[in-house]
């Protein structure tokens, strides 16, 4: 740890600032408000990048081989005369999956509201080490750069999939993208995974270290548990995803057999013996399924947080939230198997993976009962915000229903790797991800930023995207159950699909169109950020410690002393209050009682 | 031309958009802008909270009135499919109903509570007996399915050696199938990736010391005799594939280095599944849009799309490289006496090798 961002985060002198120059603040800074912005208008970069690469790819399954405008210019040679080629198809599917369950949900989401809510939330002067913090963005922005330097490179980025299976991904002839654009996918996730640990270590020490006087555990706001717990799956699942990594760099350039043998390929036997793909699977999805849970946990807490300060009222079972939380964290290490049902490895495994992952619906159903019941009886504050937290736990709903058929092996069989899957995975965690974090953007950009987004342009945004995250994902459920493999560059080689064209048509135009709606988000944000009405210190009538700070940002967060806690962070409409909300730095009235015990 | 006409209507939709906001922001009193949800906002997006509920619905019907029968629920052509088929449907109605019920629950809540200035919002933070029934209604229902499932994964994977399956190996490369028959003594020979000599024509690298090699069969097409348990065993030589067929319900993995296996007994024949009129009216429906389909090319002065006739498949369901939405095989399910003579016609190992 650097003694100098210690002293600055315990400095008690923090009233007068020290000189900062334009590289300190917007550059390298220290100061974990500023590392949020980072990582959030990089991610925001590369969200931008992935969804492009999903609107090109969606357009050629409506229209296969059909020339297109904008596959020319934007592919170039992979697009001769506008034709999109097959190995670009499998390199944009590919990418599209790497940027956005890693670039965008996990250091978008995750790296932005862990570093923005944690040290205002429970009270701290900043995370425990400012100069770890600021080396694990610049690490992410490394990281992102060689993915995106891997998309010029002459024979292709990386194109196995998200999941990177060998022989596939490790031998440079059996497709274009396993040469140099695999090296450069498996460093820059390499440097992902270093900066991603980096954050989490930081975010775990700060919770349990650096809580304000009266932050016990049970009165943290949901979002900080989510965020811890968080931050424990990552310590514990990431290090194996960078076993894996550097296992395959082994076998790619230095001739080991850790998941290759008996391999012939291009009318020649290659030396590897004694290896397993199999292996590579159990240790991709060893990290491969948490992460997914490392994508929704910080979403939940996000909107647990939004529904409760925007229905006036407590969130229902603080503490049922909390252990369905753990549980939930706990069950997604020992789920991972369910992506392998048919992968070769013994039936009998299939069947104790069956097992905990449908456990995973029980936590899961809970939470979703105790956000509707939050809102039951409440007095509803549609802000943007609000809106996307409902949202979220519509699809989340949506999404996780199917995940009963996926989860159990016997089903799985006939759906495995078909678009119903796709239509699952996305809606369950990707769209309901997604909302999470533009809920949290809507609610915290006057925290962020020092103005307001403007509402309207928020309702557009949601409820055109709403409408289209169905329109793509819900009809996707039933060519995924026609038999449709995804993956597929086209469908014209199989007339047994024929019938399934027209709706892939209709869901690409859902999906345009809903791509396209974000331009409003992203003009909304990136305009408020200068011409934007400014906030005033608590514009959502919130109780949590956030919003006790100045709308000027300072080093250090609070001007005076660091608040100190005398309740949870749920009081709203508290019946022994005239107002509907008391801020958890207010202390007890004469005579009230702690309510939620 | 498609894609280009669908930018500019999607370009004239933001602008359309973009307007409307204007028109928003000008109608707003001065004094109100502050960015925070106002009550005419709260009743305005809870009005739309009850119409996005409309819209869930009416789209969950549209898609199981327009596309209901795409799914692949019933018309199972091996002896387990309908026991696979059975779950699916029970699982989807439990889905269905659990779907209906909560996302009314929410919505309905988001409209019925929208916000009111100087209403105060009922305190209520915790139950137990609500947890503890949300908690067990799940346990029991996923017992239910869990043990329904686990039952059905157990019969499906475990192979009943004393059926006497007929033996066939799958072998899959970039970007094929074949398909290796054990011949007369049932028994695959051994073979390994090492021993394949591309000049001898030992395609699949059969050892061709073995005994049990010499009469081994190598096709490119898959047949089957109906009624009669067959055994896969997969192979790959150079990168993970997944020998999918869907009809069958069967699937699983191949994988270079190791033998994996999956087992079924396909019950109708390919000419009896064409005669189904489920079939007969998705043949129909294909064939009607591949005529339509084919106006534009005979117009180029292109080849008109052939008519489709329903075959089964093997598909690869694991991404391979390039080629991989073009790996396929003809399944054909028929009479053991057609069967008999189709396999009679094949030439063995022995006598297939060049020396």
């Amino acid at each position: 740890m650097s003694a100098h961002a210690d002293t600055h985060a315990h400095d008690d002198d923090h009233g007068h600032h020290h000189k900062e120059t334009f590289v300190t603040k917007y550059i390298f800074s220290q100061d974990h408000k500023m590392i949020a912005k980072q990582y959030l208008i990089t991610g925001t970069i590369m969200g931008v990048i992935g969804v492009l690469m999903s609107m090109m790819f969606r357009m050629q399954i409506a229209w296969p081989e059909e020339p297109n405008v904008l596959f020319e210019a934007l592919l170039g040679k992979w697009a001769p005369d506008g034709v999109m080629d097959a190995d670009i198809y499998l390199a944009l599917v590919t990418i599209h999956g790497t940027i956005m369950v890693f670039f965008v949900l996990t250091a978008g989401l995750s790296g932005t509201f862990s570093n923005l809510l944690i040290p205002l939330q429970i009270g701290a002067r900043d995370m425990a080490s400012g100069f770890l913090n600021m080396v694990s963005y610049w690490l992410f922005f490394l990281s992102s750069i060689i993915m995106v330097i891997s998309l010029f490179v002459e024979a292709g980025p990386a194109a196995a999939g998200w999941t990177i299976y060998p022989p596939l991904s490790a031998l440079p002839m059996a497709q274009g993208g396993s040469g140099m654009g695999m090296t450069l996918w498996l460093v820059s996730m390499a440097i992902f995974i270093a900066s991603s640990l980096l954050g989490s270590l930081n975010y775990v020490v700060t919770v349990i270290n650096l809580r304000t006087k009266g932050m016990s555990m049970t009165r943290l706001p949901l979002t900080i548990w989510a965020f811890f717990v968080t931050a424990v799956i990552g310590v514990v699942s990431f290090p194996v995803l960078l076993s894996a990594a550097l296992l395959l760099i082994m076998d790619r350039s230095f001739g080991t057999s850790f998941f290759l043998s008996d391999i012939f390929i291009q009318g020649e036997v290659l030396h590897y013996q004694g290896g397993s793909p199999v292996l590579f699977e159990h240790l991709f999805w060893f990290l491969g399924h948490p992460e997914v849970y490392i994508v929704i946990l910080p979403a939940m807490g996000l909107v647990s947080e939004i529904m409760a300060s925007n229905s006036r009222k407590p969130i229902f079972g603080y503490r049922a939230m909390i252990t369905s939380i753990l549980a939930i964290a706990f069950l997604s290490t020992i789920v991972w198997g369910h992506h392998m049902f048919i992968s070769g490895m013994n039936p009998f495994l299939g069947s104790v993976f069956t097992f905990t992952t449908l456990l995973i619906a029980i936590p899961s159903a809970v939470k979703a009962f105790n956000w509707i019941t939050t809102l039951w009886k409440g007095n509803l504050q549609m802000n943007p915000a609000m809106l996307f937290s409902i949202g979220f736990v519509s699809t989340f709903i949506t999404g996780g229903l199917t995940g009963i058929i996926l989860g159990d092996s016997a089903l799985d069989i006939n759906v495995h790797d078909t678009y119903f899957v796709v239509a699952h995975f996305h809606l369950v965690m990707g769209i309901s991800a997604l909302y999470g974090m533009f809920a949290g953007i809507y609610h915290w950009y006057p925290k962020m930023f020092g103005r307001m987004l403007n509402k309207n342009l928020g309702y557009i945004h949601f409820w055109i995207t709403a409408i289209c995250a169905y329109g793509v994902f819900f009809p996707m459920h039933f060519i995924g159950m026609a038999g449709l493999p995804r993956r597929y560059y086209t469908n014209s080689n199989f007339p047994l699909f024929d019938d399934l064209a027209n709706v892939n048509v209709i869901i690409t135009i859902f999906a345009l169109v809903g791509g396209v709606v974000q331009l409003i988000y992203l003009y909304n944000f990136f305009s408020s950020i200068f011409y934007g009405k400014e906030a005033t210190q608590n514009p959502w009538k919130a109780t949590t410690l956030e919003w006790t700070t100045p709308v000027e940002h300072i080093h250090g967060n609070w001007p005076g002393d660091i608040p100190h806690v005398y309740r949870w962070a749920y009081d709203y409409s508290n019946p022994q209050h005239d107002v509907d909300f008391v801020p958890q730095n207010v202390p007890l009235k004469d005579g009230e009682k702690e309510l939620h015990h | 031309m498609t894609t280009l006409l669908t930018i500019i209507v999607l370009i004239f939709i933001l602008i359309a958009i973009w307007q409307m906001v204007k028109i928003f922001d000008l109608a707003q009193a001065k004094s109100e802008n502050s960015q925070v949800a106002n009550d005419k906002d709260n009743t305005l997006n809870g009005y739309l909270m009850m119409g996005f509920l409309a819209f869930i619905y009416i789209i969950t019907i549209v898609c199981f009135v327009k596309w209901g029968d795409l799914p692949l629920m019933s018309n199972s052509a091996s002896d387990h499919g309908p026991t696979i088929d059975n779950l699916m449907i029970i699982s989807m109605v439990l889905i269905f109903v659990t779907q209906t019920i909560t996302q009314f629950l929410l919505h309905y809540f988001a409209f019925k509570y929208k916000g009111e200035k100087g209403r105060k919002a009922l305190f209520f933070a915790d139950n137990n007996r609500l947890e503890f029934i949300w908690t067990i209604i799940p346990v029991i229902v996923l017992a239910g399915l869990i043990i329904y499932g686990l039952n059905t994964w157990i019969n499906i994977t475990s192979v009943d050696e004393t059926k006497d399956p007929l033996i066939v190996e799958l072998y899959a490369q970039q970007f094929n199938w074949k398909a290796r028959y054990s011949g007369a003594d049932n028994t695959l020979g051994k073979a390994n990736v090492r021993l394949i000599d591309i000049d001898r024509a030992n395609i699949l690298g059969l050892d061709e010391a073995d005994p049990n090699a010499q009469d081994d069969v190598i096709t490119t097409e898959l047949h089957l005799p109906v009624g009669k348990p067959v055994l896969f065993k997969m192979r790959s030589q150079d990168v993970l594939h997944s020998a999918y067929m869907p009809h069958f319900r069967a699937q699983m993995n191949c994988v270079p280095g190791m033998i994996t296996q999956f087992g079924f007994t396909p019950t109708i024949t390919t000419v009896d599944m064409r005669a189904t009129p489920q079939m007969v009216d998705k043949v129909a429906n294909i064939n009607k849009i591949r005529v339509e389909n084919s106006k534009p090319l005979l117009a180029k002065g292109e080849e008109a799309l052939e008519r489709y006739e329903f075959n089964y498949l093997l598909l690869c369901n694991k991404i391979c490289g390039k080629s991989h939405y073009n790996m396929q095989m003809k399944i054909i399910v028929e009479t053991q006496e057609e069967y008999d003579a189709w396999i009679k016609e094949q030439k063995v190992f022995k006598n297939s090798l060049i020396n």
